[in-house]
């Protein structure tokens, strides 16, 4: 260090070289004076609490969520409902049971891929979070799920909806929303009920998904159930990510002539297929699908006009009959935020930490698994009744059945939520 | 299945040339300044939000924005070459690899941050306008893409071989030093190619847009694509790069109408390959 220096360097040799040394060990003594008040600094930071009752320490919480590459848009919406509803907790006076003890968010960016995810768990611990909101994407939860078992660090899934994630027998997850499984069946579920009510117009299906793990299993559970109900699958088409043509799909989907499309893929793809398909004309009676990547967007619902029109998508949604859904969307959307599923999700997946830290009265992770657990949260706006958490999947949850109707996306099904009367089958016939 | 065959052929020769515009512009990059622009998708992308932002804020129609875009792109292109990538250079190609990489991370991240990873598209009175060609129905916008492409191709072989600004270009693509020799400022040629190859973005975004739909990402669904057909065409060729661009296409709607849509990239590189095979300097390359 610069303390050894100037024996070395010899005052009188060179006026450049002095200069330096005079620098150097100026930089030395400014360096340790940094040191001192830093020092300072941290010892008042840690001494603070004890001082200062009424401001118990914040309360660390992991937020772990694609913010680049692939899902960067949802894993960037969940973020932005997961801040909202820091917001809210802080906002309102912190944890009330701690003292009102504050949130503090950790961000953390997996980057769309797993691997990412689990080393970024590690830093979150190390970090000493209490628990974890995220990671949006199925393939990222199953390995961030894991990584943050081996701490007991409780992880709240905003999506993530592979059953996989819950039924591995990890007691730290918990997912408040309905799984794929569930969604799929009580999505098909809801499609029959809309069909029978109109006097079952429609009968023949095509269904387009996208290749990866979601939209296929997606698609083959739909094409397993459906023949039970009366339905005929006319075929299943398969397409890459990304697809920049969807005219030869749309070919075929005319060719069929099926009076039902149903998609499973993701925003891009769904709009584009949208496209092509009112461009070739092909006008089946109903457009369904089940957690579809845009048919409860309501920026695909303006966008696309006409194209979208009618399209029923069976996912994450709020009650619409309670007024904070439409607040929080409209907080959002006065932050020139585009209100989707994935921002209603973070902003869940948070509200229930704060009641389970309300309930664990702790920042123990073993405390905050525990009350979440064991939690009957109720004071949500989700169409799910109290929490009822089994292997860490919430029982009540459902997803519910939205249509684009005159550029808006409205709830139609179940009744008990439902703000518009579903149009079945819709004008395209 | 036969009945679909011509529509799909129609298909990939419209979806081929937007490759080929795209190629155009790399391939001319590369003829003369001998480096590999990985920057292209993502100055494709930037060009493409420029006309979302034109129809958005000023109603610009996307064919109007060409007027804007074009020289926009243009000039942004000199600037990178003359500013950044050239002076980077410091005589080693490889630098340039690292400057275009750079430039491209600089983009995206921008753009993702300033646009937010949000997918857009834009609704045109004409979107959803279709032309009957023997029975094939085809979106008006990717007509017209086809015929814009045409014309970009013609207009800069024009410019290229008749402009003195042309001539001046392929001597330094040929021979730079010599080219030095005789008078050329190789260093402004060097910007005004890449300048050329940026204005051919700008062109294939205001094609693509009224059918198509821009994110931070959406480059990387191209550029692949388009140093496939360079290389398929022959590096530096124009001829190439628009014959390759429209084979690419009708191949990669041909194998995703016989193959499935998932498997539709396959007959791309299988003829990629074929080439590198038996035609290594691809199909209009002059020397290996």
């Amino acid at each position: 260090m610069s303390l050894n220096r100037p024996k070395t360097g010899g005052r009188t040799t060179h006026p450049g070289l002095l200069a330096s040394v005079q620098s150097s060990q100026s930089t030395g003594n400014a360096r340790r004076r940094f040191i001192q008040q830093a020092g300072a600094l941290a010892t008042g930071t840690l001494a603070a609490p004890g001082l200062l009752l009424a401001q118990p320490a914040p309360i660390k919480v992991g937020v772990l969520l694609p913010l680049t590459g692939a899902v960067a848009f949802p894993g960037q919406q969940s973020r932005e409902g997961v801040q909202l509803a820091f917001e809210d907790i802080n906002g309102r006076g912190g944890i009330r049971s701690m003292g009102g003890a504050k949130l503090e968010a950790l961000v953390a960016d997996a980057q769309s891929q797993p691997q990412v995810g689990a080393a970024e768990v590690e830093k979150l611990h190390e970090a000493g979070v209490c628990a974890i909101v995220g990671p949006y994407a199925s393939a990222i939860a199953l390995a961030s799920t894991q990584a943050a078992a081996r701490y007991g660090i409780p992880c709240l899934l905003d999506e993530g909806v592979a059953d996989q994630i819950t039924s591995r027998g990890l007691t730290n997850v918990f997912r408040f929303g309905p799984s794929y499984e569930m969604a799929v069946k009580i999505g098909i579920n809801n499609f029959h009920i809309l069909n029978t009510l109109a006097g079952k117009p429609v009968r023949t299906v095509v269904i387009v998904h996208e290749e990866s793990l979601f939209g296929t299993g997606t698609a083959n559970t739909i094409a397993r159930d459906l023949p039970a109900l009366g339905y005929e699958v006319l075929e299943v088409i398969k397409h890459a990510n990304p697809t920049r043509d969807f005219s030869n799909i749309a070919l075929r989907i005319k060719a069929r002539n099926p009076d039902v499309v149903m998609q499973a893929n993701y925003l891009n793809e769904f709009a584009l297929l949208l496209r092509t398909l009112q461009q070739q004309g092909v006008k089946p009676k109903v457009m369904y699908s089940i957690f579809g990547g845009g048919g409860s967007n309501p920026k695909v619902a303006r966008e696309l006009g006409a194209a979208a029109e009618g399209i029923l998508d069976c996912n994450h949604w709020y009650n619409p009959k309670d007024k904070r859904g439409a607040a929080l969307r409209m907080r959002a959307e006065k932050k020139g935020l585009t209100f989707t599923h994935e921002l209603l999700m973070g902003y869940n997946a948070t509200m229930l930490l704060a009641d389970g830290l309300e309930r664990a009265k702790s920042a123990r992770r073993e405390a905050i698994v525990d009350a979440l657990s064991a939690s009957t949260w109720s004071d949500h706006f989700m169409p799910y009744g109290a929490t009822r958490f089994v292997n860490g999947q919430n029982q009540g949850a459902q997803p519910i059945v939205t249509q684009i109707l005159k550029g808006e996306v409205r709830v139609v099904l179940p009744n008990t939520f439902a703000e518009a009367e579903p149009v079945f089958p819709t004008s395209r016939g | 299945m036969s009945a679909a065959l011509w529509p799909a052929l129609l298909n990939g020769l419209t979806m081929g040339a937007i490759y080929a515009l795209i190629a155009l512009g790399l391939t001319l990059i590369y003829g003369v300044l001998h480096i590999i622009n990985f920057a292209h998708g993502s100055l494709l992308m930037l060009a493409m939000y420029g006309v979302l932002l034109l129809f958005e804020r000023t109603g610009t129609d996307p064919y109007l924005a060409l007027i804007v875009m074009v020289p926009a792109m243009f000039v942004l292109g000199y600037g990178l070459q003359r500013f950044i990538i050239g002076p980077a250079r410091h005589g080693r190609d490889e630098n340039t690899i690292l400057a275009t990489l750079g430039i491209s991370i600089v983009i995206e991240n921008l753009a993702a941050w300033y646009f937010k990873s949000d997918t857009h598209q834009i609704a045109t009175a004409y979107g959803d306008t279709m032309v009957d060609l023997a029975g094939a129905l085809i979106a008006l916008p990717r007509l017209l893409a086809l015929a814009g492409a045409m014309v970009s191709c013609a207009l800069l072989a024009l410019f290229i071989r008749h402009s003195d600004t042309g001539r001046a270009i392929r001597a330094v693509a040929r021979e730079p030093e010599g080219a030095r020799a005789v008078g050329i400022d190789v260093a402004h040629v060097f910007a005004v190619s890449f300048g050329i190859g940026l204005a051919c973005l700008g062109a294939a975004a205001c094609f693509l847009l009224p059918a198509f739909y821009v994110s931070p990402m959406v480059g990387h669904s191209f550029v692949l694509l388009a140093f496939t057909v360079v290389v398929l065409g022959g590096m530096g060729s124009f001829t190439g790069s628009l014959v390759g661009g429209l084979l690419i296409g009708i191949v990669e709607s041909l194998g995703g109408l016989l193959l499935g849509e998932s498997l539709g990239q396959i007959g791309v590189f299988i003829v990629f390959v074929g080439v590198l095979l038996f035609r290594p300097t691809g199909l209009f390359g002059h020397h290996a």
